[in-house]
């Protein structure tokens, strides 16, 4: 099996190495992910403190400036992409594990149980999910593993949908058929052999997710009902730039910001796409 | 016909209570609004009187019975403080999100439609590569940041247009005025919705290229434009008419943030004020109004969907 894995992966690989764009931007979200982990090495002052003159433009000293209170905003920007990046992550960790399990459940059982989780998908589903948020966020104390929780309870119902479609279309196939036949366990059956063909189009479902979460969080500290200050992150130190001075006269405090949360969701966006086409059968040459 | 929409309007309706069930758990769990009238003149007679009065002294599931009682009736309850019919909050703000919601809709449809056919059509061009790289960097950039970026061009630097309101106050009012208001908050919320719909209707055109009906129409020697305009196109109005369902719910959240940051006197205005001030009443209507209007553009979706393509079974 494993030899016969890894033979088959090689091409995915190949395939994906097609996509020049894509792996561009793989290299630029791990120099990205690598900057952000690295951050208290890396970063020339402490994200909290005040070091420099209020609204400074950059300067040798401060590369990308100060905010309104002095603090320097290249380490500010460095510590929010940890921040945004963990709250991504971990916000899809949830949301994939939730939408996976109710999916293969519901998929695999049928029935009741199938028929109960598909109209709770559609309830979360049809829901414009801001408002999920917006109210949630109110319940509880607005800060990072709030937002956490938020974003991975919301974000489950398109991965559950997905992957209980695979389950449906698996369980017509006959190696499972025979599993099934064979008397092999529930257990050995669901985790064993049908979630390991399903993994494929799961990861590339995440990586959307994943961007999902990074522009939602972004948004909501923006608005601040999110990360809360004086963890930097990367919506809330744009907090303040739609005021016109700021706007007009210091573009440091929202165009690198801004430009970071747009490059980190654009190559997410592009490696999860040429993922998908490297999966996908219907590309083998 | 009548019986599969009869069956689905049944179906909509369990879920639809399941919304509300839910929407007023979760606020009910957000904490009462009587923590917010905690101050140095109010007493604790006050607050027990406003507790009675809003029927806040009754457990969860009394509230919530009572509300969706008078919620049947045709009474969607009265908003805490002011004391205004949400009915009548609603209505006055319903209009200019409609509006936005509307525009952005037609917007986003107008790029998306034509730049996916195009993208399709000339899969693994240059050109393709273009759009779809743009469609990406539309799904990409945060609402609230391009809505900076539109403010700092457009206000800004070029003065063209204005960044807040929905028509300048005391002259303002006429169709131009408006539409120079709308301008910028709906080109956002249909930047936003066209750059997924652009790839989703891309791949879909892609799907019926590949068709054996389409290879039989060229096969008997007609031009490629007509095989495209006549066969393809025609075929493609099925994801188009699920990009038009899909793009509600998504409408409806961008409208919340977008109204914000453009101060567009609508329902997203509403809800964010009555969330902050945890204003039962206001976010229950909100969230019902909502929930009626998604499961209604999905089940208009179901319909022309089974309209539009006989292989599916009702």
């Amino acid at each position: 099996m494993s030899t016969r894995k890894s033979a088959k992966s090689r091409p995915i690989i190949k395939r994906f190495c097609h996509h020049k764009a894509a792996v561009v931007c793989l290299v630029i979200l791990a120099v990205l992910i690598g900057m952000a982990a690295l951050a208290p090495v890396i970063a020339p002052y402490e994200p909290t403190k005040p070091t420099g003159k209020f609204s400074q433009p950059p300067t040798p000293e401060h590369i990308l400036g100060t905010d309104k209170i002095g603090r320097d905003m290249y380490s500010r920007i460095l510590y929010a992409m940890r921040v945004s990046l963990l709250v991504g992550f971990l916000a899809t960790l949830i949301s994939t594990a939730v939408g996976v399990i109710l999916g293969l459940v519901s998929g695999y059982f049928g029935g009741a149980v199938d028929k109960a989780i598909m109209s709770f998908t559609d309830m979360v589903m049809s829901f414009p999910y801001i408002l999920l948020v917006l109210v949630a966020a109110a319940i509880f104390q607005p800060g990072m593993w709030s937002i956490v929780l938020i974003l991975g309870f919301v974000d489950w119902p398109g991965v559950a949908r997905l992957v209980r479609g695979n389950v449906l279309s698996l369980r017509e196939t006959n190696f499972i058929k025979s599993d099934i036949a064979a008397g092999m366990p529930r257990r050995y059956i669901l985790f064993s052999e049908i979630l390991p063909n399903t993994v494929a189009p799961v990861l590339v479902f995440a990586t959307s997710v994943f961007a999902l979460s990074i522009l939602d969080e972004a948004a909501l500290s923006f608005l601040g009902m999110g990360v809360q200050k004086p963890t930097p992150s990367l919506g809330n130190i744009l907090e303040g730039a739609e005021s016109l001075s700021v706007l007009t006269d210091k573009p440091w405090l929202w165009v690198p910001a801004g430009t970071v949360i747009i490059l980190l969701v654009v190559c997410i966006n592009f490696v999860g796409d040429a993922l998908r086409d490297s999966f996908d059968p219907r590309n083998e040459e | 016909m009548w019986k599969y929409i009869l069956k689905k309007l049944l179906l909509a309706v369990p879920v639809l209570l399941g919304i509300t069930i839910l929407d007023y758990a979760l606020m009910s769990l957000a904490g009462s609004p009587l923590d917010m009238m905690v101050g140095p003149r109010i007493t604790e007679g006050t607050i027990a009187a406003r507790a009675a009065q809003w029927g806040l002294d009754q457990p969860f599931y009394v509230q919530y019975w009572n509300w969706l009682t008078e919620v049947l009736r045709g009474n969607l309850g009265y908003a805490y403080k002011s004391g205004q019919p949400v009915s009548e909050i609603i209505g006055s703000h319903l209009g200019p999100t409609l509006l936005l919601m509307g525009v952005s809709m037609v917007l986003g449809l107008i790029i998306a439609v034509p730049g996916g056919i195009y993208s399709a059509v000339h899969r693994y061009q240059k050109r393709d590569y273009a759009v779809v790289s743009l469609s990406f960097l539309f799904s990409s950039i945060p609402g609230f940041f391009l809505a900076l970026i539109f403010v700092y061009f457009f206000t800004v630097r070029l003065g063209w247009l204005p960044s807040s309101g929905m028509y300048t106050p005391g002259v303002g009012g006429d169709f131009m005025d408006v539409a120079r208001h709308l301008a910028m908050p709906a080109l956002v919320l249909a930047l936003g919705v066209a750059g997924g719909n652009i790839r989703y209707i891309r791949s879909s055109v892609l799907e019926i290229l590949e068709m054996d009906y389409l290879r039989t129409a060229t096969a008997k020697g007609l031009g490629r434009k007509i095989v495209i305009r006549r066969h393809a196109l025609r075929n493609a109005l099925l994801p188009i008419v699920t990009v038009i369902g899909m793009q509600i719910p998504t409408l409806f959240g961008g409208a919340v943030i977008v109204e914000q940051m453009f101060s567009w006197p609508g329902l997203g205005q509403v809800t964010w004020d009555a969330v902050l001030s945890r204003n039962y009443p206001v976010i229950m209507g909100v969230c019902l109004l909502s929930a009626v209007v998604v499961l209604a553009a999905n089940l208009v979706t179901d319909i022309l969907y089974a309209l539009v393509d006989p292989t599916i079974q009702y």
